[in-house]
């Protein structure tokens, strides 16, 4: 599917959700409750069949933060942006794509380590790159450090 | 007024002499044969944490050849290695494993930090919580090479400076063991 026809498959496919337009990528904005009903059926609907999780990574947008995923299908070629926007910033969590796509393993990892949010549902949520007694997670505007000489 | 001679010791030459009849050797310092063997052998560790290992490994490819300055093999293995050059970005997290790799090292060791990174943390001084800032709070440095990356040329200088330095240096130091204090 093209880009335009992308859009109004999901405009019509999803009624109750808000379908924006960005500039690579028709984007998906989808509740934090529905994230796995709603890629489950991306995934599998005959029409758009996103078997490929590109890319997973994490926004924050203080004080909210928001979940990311780039979708594509190399079946048809066509690629799809979903975000979901948390509201909880002490103990943020959302289900796992894992079950959906298993490139989420170390995509997960890294969001863990660097955002702190959790997910439910994955095998082995670890520090990845920092060491496992660290202290806060850097990449949140308000990550506080010791270590920084800020300019 | 008598002119003191310098004092020659007297040595028989016949004692010396070997099946051909020549007597053959030379009198020097252990200092200056020990720092001649050592600065000319440095035997570095391939260690190259990121952009700095380009222009290192360019140094010891055939264009540059810094093994005409004597710096002949790479080891892989800090056992067998004199010298390791700190060649980028020193993590929080790589910290205790080049501190490791420096321990592992047989004495004398020494060490050359290489790129803007290695001194001082380079473009990563501020706003980082992840980057230690100079490889000298880790392990002691004898050469610092700026740049970011420093050119080949630049790492020779850097490695033949080191060559001198260790030519001045003592090859021997003999500590003196230390009194027991009375309990």
């Amino acid at each position: 599917m093209t880009k335009k026809e992308l859009k109004q498959y999901l405009e019509v496919t999803y009624p109750n959700l808000e379908v924006k337009e960005t500039f690579n990528f028709p984007l998906l904005l989808v509740n934090k409750e529905d994230v796995i009903p709603v890629l489950k059926q991306l995934k599998d609907a005959p029409e758009t069949r996103f078997n490929f999780l590109f890319c997973e990574t994490a926004v924050d947008q203080n004080p909210n933060l928001e979940m990311i995923y780039h979708l594509s299908s190399t079946y048809y070629h066509h690629d799809l942006e979903v975000k979901v926007i948390l509201e909880e910033r002490e103990n943020p969590i959302i289900d796992s794509v894992y079950s959906l796509w298993e490139a989420a393993d170390l995509y997960e990892d890294e969001i863990y380590d660097m955002f702190g949010i959790r997910f439910k549902g994955h095998p082995n949520l670890r520090r990845i790159m920092l060491t496992d007694e660290w202290n806060g997670f850097p990449l949140r505007k308000d990550y506080q450090d010791d270590k920084i000489i800020s300019l | 007024m008598d002119v003191k001679k310098d004092f020659i010791p007297e040595f028989e030459a016949e004692a010396y002499k070997d099946d051909m009849g020549k007597t053959s050797f030379i009198v020097t310092s252990i200092d200056v044969v020990a720092n001649w063997g050592r600065s000319n052998s440095l035997w570095p560790l391939s260690f190259g944490t990121s952009c700095c290992a380009i222009e290192l490994m360019s140094t010891v490819s055939a264009k540059y050849d810094w093994s005409r300055f004597g710096f002949e093999v790479m080891r892989a293995s800090p056992r067998q290695c004199d010298l390791i050059i700190v060649a980028g970005t020193i993590t929080h997290k790589m910290a205790p494993v080049l501190k490791r790799l420096y321990d592992q090292m047989p004495e004398p060791r020494y060490v050359i930090a290489m790129g803007a990174c290695a001194v001082s943390g380079g473009p990563f001084y501020y706003n980082s919580y992840a980057v230690v800032r100079g490889v000298d709070n880790v392990i002691p440095v004898d050469v610092y090479i700026p740049g970011c990356p420093p050119r080949p040329e630049a790492l020779i200088h850097g490695m033949l400076t080191l060559q001198e330095k260790i030519r001045k240096s003592k090859a021997y130091v003999i500590e003196k063991p230390k009194k027991k204090e009375k309990q």
